[in-house]
C-alpha cells in the first residue's frame, strides 16, 4: 500500500515538472516567427506535452484512489489538485475547438500554481467521514470540479483579452485593477515561497492561550505576527507575535491562518515589487506585447464559450448532483450551508453573465472583466469559504 | 401603422416590426449599411411596442432584461450576506440566539441578528425577489417566445436582398457555377443541414431547436420554483423522527399504526479500530478526537395484518436490512433516513439495600427498575417494601427544582421510599448517578447502585417529500434546455440569386467562429471563396 502510495506522489511532482516544461514550449510558441495560421514543431511538442503531463496527473490520481480506497477529492489538498488536474483538461477541450496556443501559456502556469498551493495542506490520505462516503460525493465533486475548470478557462481567456486590450500607455483605474489581479498571482507564489520555506527549516513555535477557562494550544510553523488573543509562547527561541489577532476573527485555528495570509500577502508584495524595480513597468505591459498576434474576437468568443460550456456542467455537478447527494445523506436537498450558498452564488453570478451577453454592450471588455470576478467567486467557494466560513464541506 | 407595411411586398407587419415578417425587407428605412439586429428575427415584441396600461408597465417591468438581471444580482448579494455568519439553524439550540451571536461575533453579530439575517432565507424579502425573479421569467418567455416561435415558424426561403447584404457573414460571388451551387448545398446537406428551396432562393438551416433552451429551461426553473413554493404547504411533506432502542420494536409514524420497526442492533464504528485503517495513521495523529467511520442500524419491519382497528397487532415481517447514513430504507413511500442516535442509554438499574451504617453493604434486598417501563412497587420476602415515588429519566435541577428535561433515560434520577417491615413511615432516598441523598438525614437503610445495562439508541428521521418530484422535474428541464441552447446552435445560410450574382449570408444565435469554419468546409471543391464578416472588415477600415 505504501508503495502506491509513493508513486501515486512521485506521479503529481513529474505532472508538475512536465507542465513546467510545457510552459516554456508554450512561451516558445510566441516567439516563434512562423505565421499565425501555420503550426511549427515546437506547437506541437507544447501540446505534446501538456497531455504527457496531463496523463501524469490522472496516474497520480488513480494511484492516489487505489491507495486510500476513496475517489481523491476529499481534503483541501486533493481537491485543489484535482481542480488543477481538471483545468488542464478544460484547456485541451477549448484547445481542441479554437486551436490558441496562448491558452495553454496561460493555463499551465495557473495548474502549476495550484498543485504547489495544494500540496501546502496536509497531504497525507484522511479518512472519510460517514456522511462523505458516498457515490454521489464522488460524482458531484469530480462534476462541480470540471464545470469550475472550464469556467476558469473563461477567466484566463479574460484574463488575456485584458491584458492585450487595455491601454498601458496612461495608468488608470483598469490598469490598477489588472494589476490587482497579476499581484494575487504573487501573493499565490508568496503564500508558496513561505510556507515551503520554513517547512524545510522546520519551523515550529507553540503559544498557549486561554479561551473559557481551558487552556489550549496552538503551533504555528511560520513566525507570528498575529498570535492568538493573550497567548504565551512556549517554545524557547522563537519570534514572539507582534500583534494579537483581533477578537473578531473566529475559530481556533483562525489566529494562524490570518498568520499564514498576512504572509503571504507580503512575501508576494515584496516580489511583485522586486519584479517591477527590475522591469520598470506595470507586469501587464510587460505581458502585453507577447499577446499582439492573438484575435482578440477569437479570445472574448473563448471567453463567452467557456462559460456556455462550463456553465451547465457545474450546474449539474454543483447543484443538481450535490442536491441529490444532501438528500441520501441528510434527508434533505438544499440545507443552506455556506458551501452550497456559494455555489448557488457562483450559479446566479455566471447567469447574469449569459444574460448581459444577450445585449451587444456587454461583449469584450465587459464580459472579460466578469469573467475574472467570476473566477474570483469559485477562488473564494473553494478556498475562503473551505478556510474560514465552516460548515459541513469543510475539508481542512 | 403605415410604417409597419413592407413597402417591397405590401405584408401588414405588426407595430414594432423590424424585419418584414414576409420578405425579410428592414423596415428601419434607412438607406442603411447598419447590420441588422436579428434578435427574435427582428418581430415585435410586446414589452417593446405597447406601454400605455398598467398592465403594459407591469409586463414591461418584469420582461426588461434590465430588471431580470437586476433581481438575479440582487439574490446573489443577499445570499452572500447569508454566509457571514452561521444561519440561526447552525448555531447550537441550547443557546439563547441574540446572546450567541452579540457573544461570538461582537457588535456587529448582534447587528446581523437584529437585521434578522440569521434566518436570512426564510424571510419575506428574500422569497420576494426569488418570487419575482419566477414572474419575470414566466413573462419574458411569453415576450419573447412565442413572437420568436412564429418568426421562426414562417420564415420564407426567399428574403429580400437588403436582409442577406446586412448580415454579418456576407459575399457577392460572380463567378461561381450552378455546380459550384450544388456542391455546396451538397456539402450542407452532409453536414445536416435542412435545405429549403423556392425559385433558386436556398435557406440551409440547422439546429433551429436549440433556440428553444432558454424557454425550456425557463420553463424547468418556473417547474421548480413552484415546487419548491409547494413546500410551504404542511401536508405536502412529512417531517418526522422515530427513536427506537436496541431490541425494541416501535410503529413508524404516518403508516396509519400498520408498519413497525424493529431494532436488531445499533453499532458505530471509529476509525482506527480497524487493520484497514492503518493508511490514515499520521492523518488520525493529527485530530485529537475520534473520527465516526460508520453508522448503521439493523432494522426490521413489520406490517400489522390485523385488519381491526384496535385488535392486538399481528405483526408479519416485511423487510430486513441495514440503514445506513447515506443509505435509506423506504418503506410504503416513506423513507427512513440515519439521522443521529443516542449511545449507551440506560436500560435498567439495579439497586441493593443495606443498613446505612453497614459498612459491608450486606443486602437486605435487590431490585431492578426498568427504566423504560418502571415498576412502581418492589417488595421482599423480608417484608420490606420499596415505593418508586418519582423517577426522572433526564434529571436536571431547573430553579432549585428537581425536573426531566426529556422522555429518554439518559441521566436518571429516582425518588424511593423504603418501608421497613411493619412500618407505617417511609424513608425518603433520592438517587441519581454519582449522588445519594437522605433528605432527613434520619434514614436507617440505604439505596446503592448496584449495577447497570446500557444500550443504544438509533434516531431515524422518517420523511416523505411529495414536492421531490416536482423540483426534480424542474432541475431535469432545466438541464435538458440549459443543454439545449448551449451546446447546439441555430445556424441559416441563405443564398439569393440575382442576374449572374449569387449573394450569400449565413448567421448563428452563438459561435460564429463554429459557423465560419463549417462555411469554409462547406465550400470546399468548389470556387467559392471565404464569406466575409462584414463586422471585423469595418473595424480594420476604421
Ligand atoms: C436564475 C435565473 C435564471 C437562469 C438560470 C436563466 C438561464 C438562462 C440561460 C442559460 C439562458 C440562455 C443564455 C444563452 O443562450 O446565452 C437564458 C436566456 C434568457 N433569459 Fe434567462 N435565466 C434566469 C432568469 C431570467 C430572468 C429573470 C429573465 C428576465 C428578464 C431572463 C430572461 C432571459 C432571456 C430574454 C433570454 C434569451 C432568450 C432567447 O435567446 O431567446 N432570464 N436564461
Amino acid at each position: 500500500m505504501i508503495d502506491v502510495a509513493t508513486l501515486s506522489n512521485t506521479l503529481l511532482y513529474s505532472a508538475f515538472i512536465i507542465y513546467l516544461i510545457g510552459t516554456v514550449f508554450f512561451a516558445a510558441t510566441i516567439k516563434d516567427k512562423q505565421k499565425r495560421e501555420n503550426v511549427g514543431f515546437v506547437h506541437k511538442l507544447a501540446i505534446f506535452t501538456t497531455v504527457i503531463g496531463l496523463l501524469a496527473h490522472v496516474g497520480y490520481f488513480v494511484t492516489r484512489w487505489i491507495a486510500s480506497g476513496n475517489a481523491p477529492v476529499g481534503n483541501l489538498f486533493e481537491f485543489v489538485t484535482f481542480f488543477g488536474m481538471m483545468l488542464v483538461f478544460a484547456f485541451l477541450i477549448l484547445f481542441s475547438i479554437y486551436r490558441i496556443y496562448l491558452l495553454g501559456l496561460f493555463t499551465l502556469p495557473i495548474a502549476l500554481l495550484l498543485i504547489a498551493y495544494a500540496s501546502m495542506f496536509q497531504t497525507e490520505i484522511s479518512p472519510l467521514l460517514p456522511s462523505l462516503q458516498s457515490h454521489w460525493l464522488y460524482i458531484h465533486v469530480t462534476t462541480v470540479g470540471l464545470g469550475q475548470a472550464i469556467l476558469a478557462i473563461s477567466f484566463i481567456a479574460g484574463l488575456i483579452y485584458l491584458i492585450r486590450e487595455i491601454d498601458q500607455t496612461i495608468p488608470t483605474k483598469k490598469t490598477k485593477w489588472l494589476e490587482v489581479i497579476m499581484y494575487t498571482i504573487f501573493a499565490t507564489v508568496g503564500f508558496v515561497v513561505i510556507t515551503s520555506g520554513f517547512e524545510a527549516a522546520n519551523y515550529n513555535a507553540t503559544f498557549t492561550y486561554e479561551e473559557n477557562g481551558e487552556e489550549l494550544s496552538l503551533d504555528y510553523h511560520l513566525p507570528a505576527i498575529f498570535g492568538p488573543q493573550d497567548a504565551e509562547l512556549v517554545t524557547e527561541n522563537r519570534m514572539d507575535a507582534w500583534l494579537d489577532t483581533p477578537t473578531w476573527i473566529q475559530g481556533a485555528e483562525a489566529p494562524r491562518k490570518l498568520n499564514t495570509l498576512v504572509w503571504s500577502l507580503i512575501i508576494g508584495f515584496a516580489l511583485y515589487v522586486l519584479v517591477r524595480l527590475i522591469v520598470r513597468k506595470r507586469i501587464a505591459a510587460v505581458i502585453q506585447p507577447l499577446l499582439k498576434k492573438a484575435n482578440s474576437e477569437l479570445i472574448d468568443e473563448v471567453c463567452y464559450r467557456a462559460v456556455a460550456i462550463g456553465f451547465p456542467v457545474f450546474t449539474l455537478g454543483g447543484l443538481i448532483f450535490a442536491s441529490i447527494w444532501a438528500q441520501q445523506a441528510w434527508d434533505r436537498y438544499w440545507g443552506w450551508d455556506p458551501k452550497e450558498v456559494w455555489a448557488l452564488i457562483t450559479f446566479f453570478f455566471y447567469a447574469i453573465f449569459l444574460h448581459l451577453r444577450l445585449s451587444r454592450g456587454w461583449h469584450g471588455e465587459k464580459s472579460a472583466w466578469l469573467a475574472v470576478i467570476g473566477f474570483g467567486i469559485i477562488m473564494f467557494n473553494l478556498i475562503v469559504v473551505n478556510l474560514v466560513l465552516a460548515g459541513l464541506h469543510s475539508y481542512a | 401603422m403605415s410604417d409597419y407595411i413592407c413597402n417591397a411586398c405590401g405584408q401588414h407587419n405588426k407595430e414594432g416590426t423590424t424585419i418584414c415578417s414576409s420578405c425579410g425587407k428592414p423596415l428601419d428605412h434607412e438607406q442603411s449599411t447598419k447590420l441588422l439586429n436579428m434578435r427574435y428575427d427582428g418581430t415585435a415584441i410586446r414589452s417593446k411596442t405597447r406601454n400605455r396600461s398598467i398592465v403594459d408597465k407591469v409586463w414591461n417591468f418584469f420582461s426588461s432584461i434590465k430588471v431580470g438581471v437586476t433581481l438575479i444580482a440582487i439574490a446573489l448579494i443577499a445570499s452572500a450576506i447569508g454566509t457571514i455568519y452561521p444561519q440561526e439553524m447552525y448555531i447550537p439550540a441550547t443557546v439563547e440566539p441574540l446572546e450567541h451571536y452579540r457573544d461570538q461575533y461582537g457588535i456587529s453579530g448582534q447587528i446581523y441578528y437584529q437585521l434578522g439575517f440569521h434566518e436570512l432565507y426564510s424571510s419575506w424579502w428574500y422569497m420576494l425577489i426569488i418570487g419575482m425573479i419566477g414572474i419575470s421569467i414566466f413573462i419574458v418567455s411569453l415576450d419573447r417566445g412565442i413572437p420568436l416561435y412564429k418568426a421562426l415558424k414562417y420564415q420564407k426561403v426567399k428574403r429580400h436582398q437588403k436582409f442577406l447584404t446586412r448580415q454579418k457573414l456576407f459575399r457577392e460571388y460572380e463567378n461561381v457555377s450552378n455546380q459550384d451551387k450544388k456542391t455546396f448545398v451538397q456539402n450542407l446537406k452532409k453536414r445536416r443541414y435542412r435545405i429549403r428551396e423556392d425559385n433558386g432562393h436556398i435557406l440551409a438551416e440547422k439546429g433551429r431547436f436549440s433556440r428553444w433552451g432558454p424557454y425550456v429551461n425557463h420553463t424547468g426553473l418556473i417547474i421548480f420554483l413552484i415546487g419548491t413554493l409547494l413546500r410551504f404547504l404542511p401536508f405536502m411533506h412529512v417531517d418526522d423522527m422515530l427513536w427506537v432502542r436496541e431490541g425494541e420494536t416501535a410503529v413508524i409514524p404516518h403508516t396509519n399504526q400498520e408498519y413497525y420497526l424493529e431494532n436488531n442492533n445499533f453499532t458505530v464504528e471509529f476509525y482506527g479500530e480497524s487493520e484497514e485503517d492503518a493508511k490514515y495513521e499520521e492523518s488520525l495523529e493529527n485530530v485529537n478526537q475520534p473520527i465516526p467511520k460508520h453508522f448503521q442500524t439493523d432494522a426490521v419491519i413489520y406490517r400489522d395484518t390485523s385488519m381491526v382497528t384496535g385488535a392486538d397487532p399481528e405483526l408479519k415481517k416485511v423487510k430486513k436490512g441495514k440503514i445506513v447514513l447515506n443509505e435509506p430504507m423506504s418503506i410504503n413511500g416513506l423513507t427512513l433516513y440515519q439521522n443521529s442516535y443516542q449511545l449507551n442509554e440506560f436500560q435498567s438499574m439495579s439497586f441493593n439495600l443495606h443498613k446505612k451504617d453497614d459498612q459491608s453493604e450486606e443486602s437486605i434486598g435487590s431490585f431492578t427498575v426498568d427504566l423504560t417501563e418502571p415498576k412502581k412497587r418492589y417488595t421482599f420476602d423480608n417484608g420490606f417494601e420499596i415505593l418508586l415515588d418519582e423517577y426522572f429519566p433526564e434529571y436536571e435541577i431547573v430553579d432549585g427544582e428537581p425536573e426531566s428535561v426529556s422522555n429518554y433515560p439518559r441521566n436518571p434520577g429516582f425518588v424511593f421510599l423504603v418501608y421497613p417491615p411493619d412500618s407505617e413511615e417511609p424513608e425518603v432516598s433520592f438517587l441519581s448517578i454519582g449522588r445519594n441523598i437522605d433528605p432527613t438525614n434520619e434514614n436507617q437503610y440505604k439505596l446503592s447502585l448496584a449495577d447497570f445495562e446500557v444500550r443504544n439508541v438509533t434516531g431515524l428521521s422518517v420523511k416523505k417529500d411529495y414536492t421531490l418530484p416536482i423540483v426534480g422535474l424542474g432541475a431535469i428541464i432545466f438541464m435538458i434546455g440549459v443543454v439545449q441552447g448551449m451546446y447546439w446552435h441555430h445556424r441559416r445560410i441563405w443564398i439569393h440569386p440575382d442576374d449572374n450574382r449569387l449573394l450569400v449570408a449565413a448567421h448563428t444565435n452563438k459561435n460564429w467562429f463554429g459557423l465560419r469554419k463549417e462555411f469554409e468546409k462547406s465550400i470546399d471543391h468548389t470556387n467559392f471563396s471565404m464569406i466575409v464578416d462584414q463586422e471585423e472588415e469595418k473595424e480594420d477600415n476604421q
